[in-house]
C-alpha cells in the first residue's frame, strides 16, 4: 500500500506528465493547422478575401495603434526632455525618440495593440462561426475552412502589423516633435539631423521591421488557432478570447526580449 | 430490400472517450428513397450523419457511399464526394457574413465556373422552391429559424446533390413550417429522384414521409422496418418510442439512488 504522501506526489507526477503531454499535442496540433493554412496558391478570390480581412484587421485597427502611436511620442519626448536636459543634451531628443520607437515600442505596442483589437476579434469570429456549424457545414459543401476562413485571416494579419508598425512610428516621431520642438523648445534641425545622424535604417528601422512581422505571425496564429480550436460554448468562446489576449502579450513579450538579445545584445 | 443501396453501414463501432456511442450498427439506405433514423436524445444519430459526411472516422467498421469507402478516401476524394451530398444543419449554419443570395449562390461559386447570370437564375430557383424568393437580400440574422432552416435547405440542394442529409429537421419549427418542410423534403425527394437521410425524433412528421425506418438505441439498431410494421412492432423498446411514453425501457429518471434514501439520509444527516 502506498502512503497517502506517496499517493499525492504520484499524482502530481501523474498530472503534471499529463499537462505536459496536453500542451505538446496543442502546439502539434497548432504546428500542423498553420501548415495546412498558409499554403496554397491565392486565387482570384481568395485575394478579395484577403482584402477583405485587410480591412477588417488593418483598417479598423488603424484608428487606435495611430491615436497611441501619437499619445507615446509625446509621452517619450516630454520624459526624455526633463532628463536630458539636466546633462545639456536636449538636442539628442528625436535620437532618443526614434529609437525607442523604432527599435521597442512600436514593434511591442503595436502588437500588444493588434492582439487586443484585432486578435479577439478574430477568435471571437471564428469560434462563433465554429459554434453555429458555419465552418463544418463549409467542409460539407466540400470547400475547405483552412482554405476559404483561416488563411486569408491569417495573410491579413501577417501584412497588417508591420504596416501598422511603420505608421506607429511615423506618428511617435511626429508627436515626440509636437511636444518637443514645438511645446518645449528643442531646436528643430537638432532633433531631425539627429536622429538622421543616429537611426541606421538596416540595424534599426529593419530590426524592428523583423520584430513586427514575427509579432504578426506569432499574435495571428494564436488567435486563429484559439477560435479554431476552442470548445464550441458560449462559455468556450469567452476562454479562448482571453487566452489569445494573454497568450499574445506574453509570447509578444517574451519574444522581444529573445529578439533584442539577438539583434542588439551582442548575442 | 431490393433497391439499389447507396450508403452502405457495416459493423460500425465509435465512442468518445470512454462513453460508447455505436456498438456494431449496420444499415442499408436505399437510392432514391427517403430514410429516416429514429431514437431518443443521446443515441447518436447526428454522430451518425457526421460518420457518412466522413467528418469523424469510426473505430471499427466500414461507411460506404455509392462504393466509396468514406474513411478511406484522401482529403481531395472526400471533398469531391461531398460535393454530391447537401446537408442541413440543424441551426441552419449559414454564412453569417453573407446574405441569403449570396449564401444559396456559395456551393455554385466554388464549385462551379458559370457565369453570373446563370447563377442568378439557379440561385433564384432554389428560392423559389422553397418559397423565399423574396427574402434574397435579408441576412440570415434577419430570418426565422423556419426561414433560415428552408435557406438551408435551398443552399443545400444548390448542386443538385444526389444524397441529402437532413440532422433534426423539424426541431423547433412552429406547426406551419413544420407543415412546409414535410411537404418540402418529399417534393424534393421526388421531383430531383434524391437519396434523402432524416434524423429526427419527430415521430409523425417522419413516419409520414419516411419509406423506410431505422430505430437506434443503446448503441444499436433495435428495429427497421416501413413505417407500419414500425407502428405494429410490439417491443416495448420501439412502442415506448413510436407511441412516446414518458416511462419504459427508456428510464424517465437519470440512475440515482432511491428518492427515499436520498432524502431521509439528508434528514438523518442534518439531524446529526
Amino acid at each position: 500500500m502506498q502512503s497517502k504522501f506517496e499517493q499525492g506526489v504520484v499524482g502530481r507526477i501523474v498530472r503534471l506528465g499529463r499537462k505536459g503531454c496536453d500542451v505538446m499535442e496543442a502546439l502539434g496540433r497548432a504546428g500542423l493547422f498553420l501548415g495546412q493554412s498558409v499554403v496554397g496558391v491565392p486565387s482570384r478570390e481568395g485575394w478579395y478575401l484577403w482584402l477583405r480581412q485587410m480591412h477588417f484587421v488593418g483598417v479598423l485597427s488603424l484608428a487606435i495603434v495611430i491615436v497611441s502611436g501619437l499619445f507615446i511620442g509625446m509621452v517619450l519626448a516630454l520624459q526624455g526632455y526633463t532628463i536630458l536636459v539636466d546633462f545639456g543634451a536636449e538636442q539628442a531628443l528625436g535620437q532618443m525618440v526614434a529609437l525607442s520607437l523604432l527599435r521597442e515600442l512600436a514593434p511591442v505596442v503595436a502588437a500588444l495593440l493588434f492582439a487586443g483589437r484585432a486578435g479577439s476579434a478574430l477568435t471571437a469570429e471564428i469560434g462563433l462561426m465554429k459554434a453555429t456549424e458555419q465552418l463544418t457545414s463549409m467542409e460539407m459543401i466540400g470547400v475547405d475552412p483552412l482554405r476559404r476562413v483561416i488563411a486569408p485571416r491569417l495573410w491579413a494579419g501577417f501584412v497588417a502589423l508591420p504596416i501598422l508598425t511603420v505608421g506607429f512610428s511615423v506618428v511617435g516621431i511626429w508627436g515626440g516633435y509636437l511636444v518637443g520642438v514645438q511645446w518645449l523648445g528643442v531646436f528643430e534641425g537638432s532633433y531631425w539631423s539627429n536622429m538622421q545622424a543616429s537611426v541606421s535604417f538596416m540595424n534599426d528601422v529593419g530590426n524592428g521591421m523583423i520584430k513586427s512581422l514575427v509579432f504578426a505571425i506569432v499574435v495571428t496564429w494564436i488567435a486563429v488557432f484559439q477560435g479554431y480550436d476552442l470548445v464550441p460554448t458560449s462559455e468556450g468562446i469567452s476562454r479562448a478570447t482571453t487566452r489569445t489576449v494573454v497568450y499574445s502579450s506574453l509570447a509578444v513579450l517574451g519574444l522581444d526580449f529573445v529578439l533584442t538579445a539577438v539583434m542588439f545584445g551582442g548575442l | 430490400m431490393t433497391d439499389v443501396p447507396f450508403i452502405e453501414i457495416h459493423d460500425v463501432h465509435f465512442s468518445r472517450g470512454s462513453h460508447e456511442i455505436f456498438r456494431g450498427i449496420d444499415m442499408i439506405i436505399p437510392q432514391g428513397k427517403v430514410t429516416a433514423i429514429m431514437g431518443p436524445s443521446g443515441t447518436g444519430k447526428t454522430t451518425l450523419l457526421k460518420l457518412i459526411g466522413g467528418q469523424l472516422t469510426p473505430d471499427r467498421g466500414r461507411i460506404l457511399v455509392d462504393g466509396q469507402d468514406v474513411q478511406r478516401l484522401s482529403r481531395k476524394a472526400l471533398f469531391a464526394l461531398r460535393k454530391r451530398m447537401g446537408m442541413l444543419f440543424q441551426s441552419g449554419a449559414l454564412f453569417s457574413d453573407l446574405d441569403v443570395f449570396e449564401n444559396v449562390a456559395f456551393p455554385l461559386r466554388v464549385h462551379t465556373d458559370l457565369p453570373d447570370a446563370m447563377i442568378r437564375d439557379l440561385v433564384l430557383l432554389k428560392l423559389q422552391a422553397v418559397g423565399l424568393r423574396g427574402a434574397r437580400h435579408l441576412t440570415p440574422a434577419e430570418l426565422s429559424g423556419g426561414m433560415a432552416r428552408r435557406v438551408a435547405l435551398a443552399r443545400a440542394i444548390a448542386l443538385d446533390p444526389e444524397l441529402i442529409l437532413y440532422d433534426e429537421p423539424f426541431v423547433g419549427q412552429d406547426p406551419i413550417s413544420m407543415g412546409v418542410l414535410v411537404q418540402l423534403i418529399k417534393r424534393l425527394n421526388e421531383a430531383l429522384k434524391l437519396t434523402s437521410v432524416v434524423v429526427s425524433h419527430d415521430i409523425k412528421e417522419t413516419l409520414s414521409i419516411a419509406d423506410y425506418l431505422y430505430l437506434l438505441a443503446d448503441g444499436q439498431v433495435v428495429a427497421e422496418g416501413t413505417p407500419d410494421t414500425l407502428n405494429a412492432n410490439q417491443d416495448p423498446r420501439v412502442s415506448q418510442f413510436v407511441h412516446g411514453e414518458p416511462d419504459g425501457p427508456v428510464p424517465f429518471h437519470y440512475p440515482a439512488e432511491t428518492l427515499y434514501s436520498d432524502i431521509l439520509g439528508a434528514t438523518a444527516t442534518r439531524a446529526r
